[in-house]
């Protein structure tokens, strides 16, 4: 009688005329689903309300603000120094570029010239981010879609610059090395000898990642043609970075309001044409031989030469001294305890870290802490593009698309 | 007086307020009713052609007449130049035009400056908080007159003289 009545249930059967069927009557209605926020693809805490018909993907709206810890409200209370570790927590895979972009941002405020040396060991250092970065984004993205073993090559040369800047600064992710007007400490021969060694081992690797995944015909499936954005659409979101550049839009800060030693380096900034998730696959792939470039032009030509400007209003004293000289000393504990007075005014100083553009909007009014710290955070605006981007899809490429930004809900909640 | 203040300036005498150049950047003041139309000419007009919007922030200025000011920072693909655009509203009324018809992306980045500070955007398709959680009714955190460590519920906790055993 059970099977009986499971066959009612699918053929309506008139009780008037019980010989007839009708067609099988199916409910349909929009399906709300809750992705996150305890998504492993969601690289963090983010929830995505998808409105869903059938499988395909109708409106999706995220739900931000887990990671929200107030950053721009710390930072009106801390000084300039002082606000440095907490760039490091923005986007945590990648401290060195967050500490970079902010001390920029502070050195245009105060018109701060920094030596060249500094310069060099700032782009070396950045660049060595960009490539853990780039590195982070490939593995996340071909393990949320369904590739494994690519997460352990990368990892694996990922620990070496971990280990790298170990030794550089005494930690792995939150690092604070840069400091206002130069950097805390210089490459040890150890460190540049390490560097030169990984720069020779490194290019072959990089073309290891691509023969796993541009062989894989699961990885082409699922990353070309999804999550495409047209050039005009990409623009008008505000991207930045690969995921703007894959849509053929030639923008890179590092290029046009050059800064740090770029402009004395070559290299060249690859452009997508499709706007997809695969374009933007290529782009970070290609920018890691271009990392690699930039680094080694930058150790040849860096030369000996101080690593912090000489302003000792702002700038702190070496080490060494702090130790030895009294001048010094008091000089350390003064830019600590009360900090240094910023001229009053209103700066906004964009940087191209791996993700895109962060930048900070600093207002001062003269005080040693910045009256008003907004961070254009790349994580937040690409957020913004989620649901045009992932309009028509199948609920499988969510994930797919969350990861073509390189999201970091540290930095996108701040 | 930078020659894009000077040509905001020559285009809408009545909306423009003042300019500087400071450290490079260029910043221009200007009404709040004057807002729209002088977006939509920093947009369209080919002369200046600012497609990407930056970002968009807001000032606190407890003292002032007109506390809050707006700031949208816009960048130009095609020239490689960038304009700052601001806006002061006063607490009793602040709402100023929202510019997501302009650019999609400030969609998202009203929305921020809103749940941080108050200010709303007339014309904005979704205007939510974003960043604190939507029954949030504790105030806007980054005004100046929010204490640091919170406030709301957090103010009742009474404290412990010693660890109960």
């Amino acid at each position: 009688m059970a099977f009986e009545d499971q066959r009612t249930t699918v053929y309506k059967v008139d009780p008037e005329h019980p010989e007839s069927k009708t067609l099988p009557t199916l409910r349909t209605e929009e399906l709300l689903l809750n992705m996150g926020p305890q998504h492993p693809s969601t690289h963090g805490v983010l929830k995505v309300i998808l409105e869903l018909e059938g499988e395909r993907l109708v409106k999706s709206t995220p739900v931000m603000g887990y990671l929200h810890r107030g950053v721009e409200k710390l930072a009106e209370d801390s000084t300039y120094h002082q606000f440095i570790p907490h760039t490091d927590r923005l986007d945590y895979v990648c401290a060195m570029y967050n500490n970079f972009a902010y001390c920029r941002a502070v050195e245009k405020l105060l018109d701060l010239k920094v030596p060249d040396r500094a310069e060099y060991l700032r782009t070396i250092v950045a660049e060595v981010q960009r490539i853990i970065g780039h590195q982070f984004w490939v593995s996340a993205q071909a393990l949320d879609i369904g590739a494994m073993t690519i997460f352990f090559y990368c990892f694996r040369d990922r620990e070496i610059l971990l280990d790298w800047f170990d030794e550089l600064c005494g930690a792995r992710l939150t690092t604070s090395w840069y400091r206002i007007g130069g950097v805390e400490r210089d490459l040890t021969p150890s460190l540049i000898e390490k560097l030169k060694a990984f720069l020779d081992y490194f290019p072959p690797k990089i073309d290891e990642y691509q023969v796993f995944l541009e062989k894989n015909r699961i990885w082409l499936g699922r990353t070309k043609g999804v999550a495409v954005i047209s050039a005009e659409d990409a623009i008008s979101f505000g991207l930045s970075g690969p995921t703007l550049r894959g849509s053929g839009v030639d923008y890179d800060l590092r290029k046009y309001e050059p800064y740090g030693a770029y402009p004395k380096c070559e290299f060249s900034v690859p452009v997508g044409k499709n706007g997809d998730t695969y374009d933007r696959y290529w782009i970070r792939m290609m920018e890691l031989y271009e990392s690699v470039k930039i680094i080694r032009q930058c150790l040849e030509q860096m030369e000996e030469g101080p690593i912090m400007a000489d302003v000792p209003s702002v700038t702190l004293p070496p080490k060494q001294r702090v130790f030895t000289n009294l001048e010094a000393m008091i000089q350390q504990f003064k830019l600590f305890s009360e900090g240094f007075k910023a001229p009053p005014g209103e700066i906004y100083c964009g940087t191209e870290a791996h993700k895109g553009e962060l930048g900070f909007h600093i207002v001062s009014t003269g005080g040693s802490k910045p009256y008003r710290l907004k961070i254009r955070a790349p994580s937040f605006i690409h957020m913004g593009a989620f649901d045009h981007m992932a309009r028509g899809y199948m609920i499988s490429d969510a994930c797919t698309i969350f990861g073509t930004y390189d999201i970091v809900m540290g930095e996108c909640d701040r | 007086m930078h020659q894009l203040a000077q040509q905001i300036q020559d285009e809408f005498p009545a909306g423009f307020v003042g300019a500087t150049e400071w450290r490079g950047d260029v910043a221009v003041t200007v009404t709040r009713d004057a807002l729209h139309s002088i977006a939509e000419f920093l947009r369209n007009e080919p002369g200046m052609d600012f497609d990407y919007i930056v970002h968009v922030s807001s000032v606190d200025w407890p003292d002032d007449e007109k506390r809050f000011e707006v700031v949208w920072e816009f960048y130009s693909i095609r020239k490689r130049r960038r304009i700052r655009l601001k806006t002061r509203v006063p607490e009793s009324d602040c709402i100023v035009d929202s510019l997501t018809d302009l650019w999609r992306g400030a969609d998202f980045m009203e929305r921020e400056v809103y749940d941080m500070m108050g200010i709303r955007f007339r014309n904005h398709p979704d205007l939510r908080r974003i960043l604190m959680p939507d029954d949030y009714t504790e105030g806007y955190p980054l005004r100046k007159d929010f204490p640091l460590r919170g406030k709301g519920w957090r103010d009742t906790f009474e404290f412990l003289d010693e660890v109960p055993q």
